[in-house]
């Protein structure tokens, strides 16, 4: 089961995605944002960080790296592709996913420990979940408002592809949404880091384990 | 009532990272050519009339420019 | 004004040959802040007047900041205390880039902090984020990888106006930087006092660590051995001072008036720093690094100097060859530039091919500057023409040496004098009540969650304890848990009142916040912040804490690393309250054994109060808060009880004892109680000794003291413990899970929802 943790320059949760899949029981491949190549990996994950500074925008610069082309086109093809903050910010800019991430309505940066409840189980990262289920996820962005247009908004609700929302709304994302998919349910970004909560020493808990974990069994049914 | 545009831009000596990286990433995206990028903030403000081009630089100067990293210019747009 | 004439020169550089043929031309030193003598001093080293671009180097290295001047003749006291044994695992000390010890199971770990005040008053975001990135990069010089970072923050009054513009932006400095380093923030300070309005402190401090066996020290060895800059371009950062000479000698063209207004501000762009870090590490790896040099203060003027003055022959360098980001810097300007995110490596000739490979790669510029030469001369040419040619030793070690005039202040006896023991103290149970909740909700104890929420404390899934914990703990193997604690204190109260002790109780604070969780103190390093060394009296304050807590570390057996100097903090004449930050280092074989902060980890525990409650209130938060007092004697500290309270907590940390524990400092055993309440989301009952006066034991500041939880099935393990140790150990109270209130029997019952909104509604009310 090999799982692609790529890095651009500015990663920065790249080394904490790798041992989550390692925890998991998956072997993480390193791929580098200027090979267009993936190895052969089974799964790919767009870590968090801030690729190339995030000065233009989150991801607007990432999105155009090399392996993004790949990893777009095999997306198209069903590869399994989860990004996680910085990772979720470059799969909008990539069109992998629909809407976009602004600044926190707080205008701050933000770091804490957030209860996301978990809505929508049918996606390869997030089967292990019960529907409902309310997981304690580390949160650390300062543009992880989560924005679309009212249709888009809609579509995402009336195909249940909304995966993961708030409990207690950090950052003003609409409609509390933390994590979303593609229409496949092979695509999931989210702003909340289940790398960071992979066991009660280093995170909060270790509910974040799950994704991997679900993955993994995707994978392996396949 | 008028439309004041007031742009606030790194000075030309201090570093630029936001405008670097655009500079570092367009030879990337195949565009040729580009010698340096600056990037920095536009805001447009509408004001009453009684508000005369000294307050507008206290303005830009005191609030929407960091003097110390930042130059600034107000124009009014012709209405 | 200087008119440039030669005929050989038609840049108008002032060559060395340009010096040789004018040498009676007035130089600007004095602008340059050197004295008289020290111009004389520099015209003897080199025996002729010294080029522009040599005089910008004397100065800038020869600053206090660079030089230590002022302090040096006292900092010799720290390796003077420090015995055999004390220095046994460490494996670099004062003198390098940081300190380096040796933890265990083949790792070294180096930290070291490093104050960015000025800076952060003109511009607070920049100057607090080149602050982490100037520290982070002298941990990456040792060639460790740099793990975490804390700071400790200093401002003036939590309510003044320019508070409320300096803080924001060093909070979101050391913010912005951190995060986009990728480095968590483990913890640090932050603290409120009037003195600091006009020079706020910003001290960051950095831990990094690496294997044993790849510590990189600074130097230039091996003839024909290849000077690499690499990382940043150089531009016109941080050279307000230099900028003198531009305009001395190109006074009326665009290059010199126009220069003269530049503000020192350097601006960080942490993306670089990232970078920076992961193509260091990369390089160091492969083995392609004989020494290297990070670029901070006074930038290439001490990269070069410094580098060639530890090696074992001279230096030349090529400056045109630097990569700039201005038009028309003079050689001057790019010796002195503090351009940040760049490093100068020694490089072996066959190994140039591979370390430019890996630059490469990370998209790094990195360009050959000149090389290692026969001789003992630092040679550094401007298109060919020598513009220095000195001595390096001269330059960046053999600066004047002050002994500055040492005095008393003639009001410490009446500070001393005015002891608190008249100030009214609560008695009834409903005054009481209110001080708890008047402290608790006051800017020094407040939450600090305002402003640590706003840094990352997860990156890299080592942090196992950060803010609000007493100290930070990392995780630094992951295969056998080994990890490191670490924690930043002073109480500058403490210190006006008696500099001596005050930066004992530094020290045993520190010392204490790293054995609170478990970890044995190893190691030392400070950062200490001072007034004007010309003032006798801020000397005087300055030698006192030096001695303080040289005789403090030797007391408990462990080693100052290393360290820094600011002095000049002062707005005026007013010099700050004395500040010499402690940080210590402590070890802990498995992390898993970490004592955390908050209660109820275990249904059912017992509170034991550890040490000695004493009527001690000079430098008190009590006194601060209440009365705007500041007098009398600070609290007693005897660092022999301060060692085996440490054990204590060690020792019930490895036999799995303690479910928490919290240093008890600021605002007394009262607040050590509310914060561990609520950090733990649970209630508890105090029930004071019969015979104790509620006020004393509520809110004295005496040292050496602990509030542990314990699981009620190992209470007599622990007692027993204690007792054979002979460390006092009082039974104060019950944690009830089921409980929503912290209660102190006979006197009050908060809600804990009550003490959350006084703790937690101070910062963002002053600040959001």
């Amino acid at each position: 089961m090999r799982i692609g943790v790529i890095t651009f320059p500015g990663s920065l949760d790249d080394v904490d995605v790798a041992r989550a899949v390692r925890h998991a029981g998956g072997e993480a491949v390193a791929l580098w944002h200027d090979d267009a190549d993936l190895r052969g990996v089974d799964a790919v994950v767009v870590p968090g960080g801030f690729s190339y500074g995030d000065y233009l925008r989150c991801g607007a610069i990432a999105r155009f790296a090399p392996v993004m082309d790949l990893v777009v086109e095999r997306a198209g093809q069903g590869l399994p592709v989860l990004g996680i903050c910085n990772g979720f910010q470059i799969l909008c800019e990539a069109g992998l996913l629909p809407g976009a991430l602004i600044r926190n309505a707080s205008l701050h940066y933000v770091c804490r420990d957030q209860w996301l409840r978990v809505e929508g189980t049918g996606t390869v990262w997030s089967g292990r979940y019960q529907p409902g289920a309310e997981l304690l996820v580390p949160i650390k962005h300062g543009e992880g408002n989560y924005t679309a247009d009212r249709a888009t908004l809609d579509e995402l609700e009336g195909e249940g592809r909304v995966v993961f929302r708030y409990v207690d709304n950090p950052n003003g994302s609409q409609r509390d949404i933390a994590g979303i998919t593609d229409q496949r349910g092979r695509v999931v970004g989210l702003m909340p880091h289940p790398e960071h909560a992979i066991d009660a020493l280093t995170g909060p808990s270790d509910d974040g384990l799950g994704m991997f974990l679900s993955v993994l069994d995707g994978v392996v049914a396949a | 009532m008028a439309r004041v545009v007031v742009d606030v831009m790194p000075k030309p000596e201090i570093l630029d990272p936001q405008g670097q990286a655009v500079a570092n990433a367009l030879p990337r995206l195949g565009f040729a050519g580009v010698r340096e990028v600056r990037q920095g903030k536009r805001f447009e403000i509408d004001v009453e009339d009684s508000v005369d081009d000294e307050t507008l630089a206290k303005i830009a100067e005191g609030l929407l420019a960091n003097p110390v990293i930042e130059d600034w210019t107000v124009r009014r747009l012709a209405e | 004004m200087t008119t440039v004439d030669t005929g050989a020169v038609d840049t108008g550089i002032d060559t060395v040959a340009h010096a040789l043929s004018t040498p009676d031309i007035a130089q600007p030193y004095r602008e340059l802040g050197l004295k008289d003598d020290e111009y004389q001093r520099i015209r003897d080293a080199l025996g002729r007047r010294p080029t522009d671009a040599e005089l910008a180097m004397y100065s800038v290295m020869w600053s206090e900041h660079c030089s230590y001047k002022s302090s040096k003749v006292h900092l010799g006291y720290f390796p003077e205390t420090t015995t055999d044994e004390m220095r046994a695992k460490m494996l670099a000390g004062i003198g390098e880039n940081a300190g380096v010890v040796d933890i265990g199971d083949g790792w070294a770990v180096t930290f070291k902090a490093e104050s960015h005040n000025h800076p952060s008053y003109v511009e607070p975001h920049q100057g607090a984020a080149t602050g982490v990135g100037g520290i982070v990069r002298d941990i990456l010089a040792m060639g460790a990888r740099p793990r975490a970072v804390m700071d400790s923050l200093r401002f003036g009054a939590a309510d003044a106006p320019d508070t409320r513009r300096v803080l924001p932006g060093v909070v979101s400095g050391v913010g912005s930087y951190g995060n986009c380093l990728g480095l968590p923030n483990i913890g640090g300070e932050v603290v409120f006092d009037p003195t600091y309005a006009g020079n706020p402190l910003v001290n960051a401090l950095c831990v990094g660590a690496m294997r044993v066996e790849d510590l990189h020290l600074a130097f230039a060895s091996g003839v024909g051995n290849k000077i690499i800059l690499f990382g940043a371009r150089t531009g016109l950062d941080g050279i307000g001072g230099v900028s003198v000479l531009a305009s001395e000698t190109f006074s009326g063209d665009e290059g010199g008036s126009g220069r003269k207004k530049l503000p020192s501000v350097q601006v960080g762009d942490p993306f670089t720093e990232k970078v920076l870090i992961e193509c260091c590490l990369e390089l160091f790896a492969a083995g392609v690094v004989v020494g290297i040099q990070d670029l901070g203060g006074a930038g290439l003027a001490c990269a070069t100097s410094e580098l060639a003055s530890a090696g074992d022959g001279g230096m030349r360098v090529d400056l045109d060859r630097v990569p700039l980001r201005a038009t028309g810097m003079t050689p001057a300007e790019i010796l002195c530039s503090e351009s940040q995110e760049r490093m100068c490596a020694v490089v072996r000739p066959a190994d140039l091919a591979e370390f430019l490979k890996i630059c490469a790669k990370w998209d790094t510029i990195a360009t050959e500057i000149g090389e290692v030469t026969e001789g003992d001369r630092l040679v550094i040419n401007w298109h060919g023409e020598p513009v220095v040619d000195a001595p390096p030793r001269t330059i960046a070690h053999d600066c004047p040496v002050y002994h500055r005039p040492i005095a008393r202040p003639a009001g410490q006896d009446t500070l001393i004098a005015d002891a608190p023991a008249g100030l009214a103290r609560p008695t009834t149970p409903d005054e009481l009540r209110d001080t708890v909740l008047r402290l608790v909700s006051s800017p020094n104890l407040a939450s600090r969650r305002w402003v640590t929420q706003q840094y990352d404390r997860y990156v890299r899934g080592g942090t196992v304890l950060a803010q609000p914990a007493d100290s930070g703990m990392i995780r630094i193997d992951e295969r056998t848990g080994r990890g490191v604690a670490l924690a930043v204190d002073c109480n500058s109260r403490f210190v006006a009142l008696d500099p001596y002790q005050g930066a004992r109780l530094a020290l045993a604070e520190a010392y204490r916040n790293v054995a609170v969780s478990g970890a044995t103190p190893v190691a030392v390093t400070n950062c200490l912040n001072f007034g004007s060394p010309e003032d006798p009296g801020v000397m005087w304050q300055f030698e006192q804490a030096v001695h303080g807590l040289a005789d403090g570390c030797q007391e408990l057996g462990i080693p100052v690393t290393g360290g820094n100097v600011s002095f000049y903090n002062q707005t005026g004449g007013t010099a700050i309250l004395p500040t010499p930050l402690v940080g210590v280092l402590g070890v802990i074989d498995d992390v898993r054994r970490r004592v955390p902060t908050g209660f109820g980890a275990e249904p059912g525990e017992t509170l034991l109060l550890l040490g000695e409650t004493r009527d001690e209130f000079g430098g008190s938060e009590w006194a601060h808060v209440v009365h705007g007092h500041l007098g009398g004697q600070p609290p007693t500290v005897d660092l022999a009880n301060e060692r085996r309270l440490a054990e204590v907590l060690v020792a019930g940390s490895r036999d799995g004892l303690l479910s928490a524990a919290h240093d008890l400092s600021d605002g007394g055993l009262a607040q050590a109680v509310i914060e561990a309440a609520l950090i733990g989301e649970t209630g508890c009952r105090i029930v004071l000794p019969e015979d104790a006066d509620p006020f004393v034991w509520l809110f004295a500041e005496s040292a050496s003291r602990a509030l542990v939880a314990v699981p009620r099935s190992e209470e007599p393990r622990f007692v027993a413990m204690c007792a054979a140790r002979e460390l006092p150990c009082t039974k104060i109270g019950v944690v009830d899970q089921g409980s929503d209130q912290v209660e102190f029997q006979g006197i009050a019952a908060i809600p804990l929802a009550e003490l959350r909104a006084a703790w937690e509604a101070t910062l963002p009310a002053l600040f959001a």
